[in-house]
């Protein structure tokens, strides 16, 4: 009998909150999406599939395709990066290795905002990076780094770089080295050892980082913004604008639950191989 | 053999350069006196001068601090119990609410925003200081309660089952074992819960209205007008801020672990 009040007053504000503010919000969000736009609300209360429709218009389509591609860039980069980067950090020895790995907490927490800031001082015209290719005589003239496409990729890796580092480190760190060095002895190559052994063992890591690299790719408006310009380069950007700018919330909702399906995809992705993964990881 | 363990060092320096320069360089920037230029023209405070000088950016560092205080205290209050209650009983419902914790950690903010946005719109609720503050409770809630479970689940369940034996009550168990051995985890779940806070963009840009102004907002809405010493100050003191924070967690967060 004694343990019932705070139980009661735990669960009960825990489930409160979650079911007030996360799973409620996102059922509305559903329904917004099938709702046509209000002429003084911003909802009217008829059913329609009209702003899904709207999705697959060109125009839209291709901010979509758009998106997905420079998403799908930062994670590859990202993952290219951080995957040897990783593996080195998970094998230094342990004295150094603590130090090394709050080098790589401090920037997953800073603000990305002031991260994309510092990228753009970099990369201005009349900046840091121009200056030191022009002196090394490397370029005649300062090229026009800000407001194009690698830009916004290169912004975009260096926000999201840790949130890759991060899980790999996880899943690499777990890893048993004697099943590398065991593959060494009975003379597989590296390439194999890669595909046969670190792949599928680490494979929960590569997916949880893409995960947390690939999503906010998606949503990230103001890397797009201070990077990009004013294109609407992202469906962050489109999602952003119909709520602001167009108001037309059926239409942003929509989008949105577009990258929840996508989530819920990939999360699904994610269980499947990290149950494979502990499968193979048992004798 | 000394040559691959000299480039694997070397990998390691340059992806901590790309991590850290425009880091550096944006600190360096705000102590240099030039306005414009790059070159280096020696130290200054005026950048920092001006920031302090200004009433309105005092107010709304202000506004930052006091939601970043109140949210990281409701959400640690709210995430700590729950992870409590979650390690300990088994009750209806609860794979839910594991499953929601874990699809608001996943939640794109964009996502998030705008369903609070609907949420708040739909209640007829003004965007301000309310919402903001109940939008930042909520993405903070998981990263407390995930924080202080890791923490638990690390330690002796023996304790509990003594304290019990010894006749202390339930309440007493919590207040005079759970407690103690959770403040390490529980102060640094505040601590990362503020640096969220202080830090977020995106939630924030569309749960709040123009009565209530917080400071990533200011900075996003100064840095698209163009790149100012006065920016680099502001965001120095940032980095200042969330590095001091971090720091703090992370060494509570290693302690006897």
């Amino acid at each position: 009998m004694m343990k019932e009040p705070f139980k009661l007053v735990a669960v009960g504000t825990l489930g409160f909150w979650l079911i007030a503010f996360a799973l409620l919000p996102n059922l509305l969000l559903v329904v917004a999406s099938f709702l046509e736009r209000g002429a003084d609300e911003f909802l009217a209360f008829a059913f329609t599939l009209d702003s899904y429709r709207r999705l697959l218009d060109p125009l839209y389509l291709s901010v979509l395709l758009d998106s997905l591609y420079l998403a799908a860039m930062t994670t590859l980069l990202c993952l290219l990066l951080g995957y040897p980067f990783a593996y080195r950090l998970a094998r230094t020895p342990a004295r150094w290795r603590s130090l090394l790995l709050v080098l790589v907490i401090i920037p997953f927490w800073t603000s990305s905002l002031v991260r994309t800031y510092a990228m753009v001082i970099i990369l201005q015209t009349h900046g840091l990076l121009n200056q030191v290719l022009l002196s090394l005589g490397l370029i005649a003239e300062p090229l026009e780094l800000l407001y194009t496409e690698p830009a916004v990729i290169a912004g975009m890796v260096y926000a999201l770089l840790p949130f890759m580092i991060l899980p790999l480190y996880a899943a690499l760190e777990k890893l048993d080295h004697r099943l590398v060095e065991a593959a060494r002895d009975l003379g597989a190559g590296r390439v194999t050892i890669f595909r046969r052994i670190l792949l599928p063992l680490t494979l929960p890591g590569i997916i949880a980082g893409s995960l947390l690299t690939f999503l906010p790719g998606l949503g990230m408006f103001y890397v797009a913004d201070l990077l990009g310009g004013a294109k609407t380069l992202l469906v962050g950007n489109l999602i952003r604008d119909q709520f602001l700018s167009a108001r037309d919330w059926p239409f942003g909702a929509a989008a949105s639950v577009l990258l929840t399906v996508l989530m819920g995809l990939l999360l699904w992705a994610y269980a499947l191989s990290s149950r494979r993964a502990n499968q193979r990881a048992l004798p | 053999m000394n040559l691959k363990r000299a480039a694997q060092w070397a990998y390691l320096l340059l992806i901590y350069g790309f991590l850290y320069a425009p880091i550096l360089v944006l600190i360096v920037y705000s102590f240099n006196d030039s306005k414009y230029s790059l070159e280096w023209r020696g130290l200054t405070w005026q950048w920092y001068q001006n920031l302090f000088d200004d009433p309105d950016l005092l107010q709304v560092a202000l506004n930052s601090a006091l939601i970043a205080t109140l949210s990281a205290t409701v959400a640690t209050v709210i995430g700590a119990m729950a992870a409590v209650a979650l390690y300990r009983y088994e009750f209806f419902g609860k794979p839910l609410l594991n499953a929601l914790i874990f699809v608001l950690m996943m939640t794109p903010d964009i996502v998030m925003g705008i369903a609070l946005l609907i949420l708040f719109a739909s209640l007829s609720l003004p965007l301000g200081f309310w919402t903001l503050l109940l939008a930042h409770i909520t993405f903070n809630i998981p990263f407390v309660v995930v924080t202080v479970l890791s923490r638990i689940s690390g330690f002796d369940r023996h304790l509990l089952e003594a304290a019990k034996d010894l006749g202390a009550t339930e309440f007493q168990t919590v207040r005079r074992v759970v407690l103690p051995l959770l403040s390490p985890a529980i102060i640094a779940g505040w601590l990362l819960s503020f640096t969220l806070s202080m830090d977020d963009v995106i939630v924030s840009f569309f749960v709040t209205g123009p009565t209530f102004e917080i400071l990533p907002l200011k900075i996003y809405s100064m840095v698209r007008l163009g790149v100012t010493p006065e920016i680099n100050a502001l965001c120095t003191l940032m980095l200042g801020m969330t590095l001091t924070l971090i720091l703090v967690a992370q060494g509570l967060l290693r302690e006897k672990t």
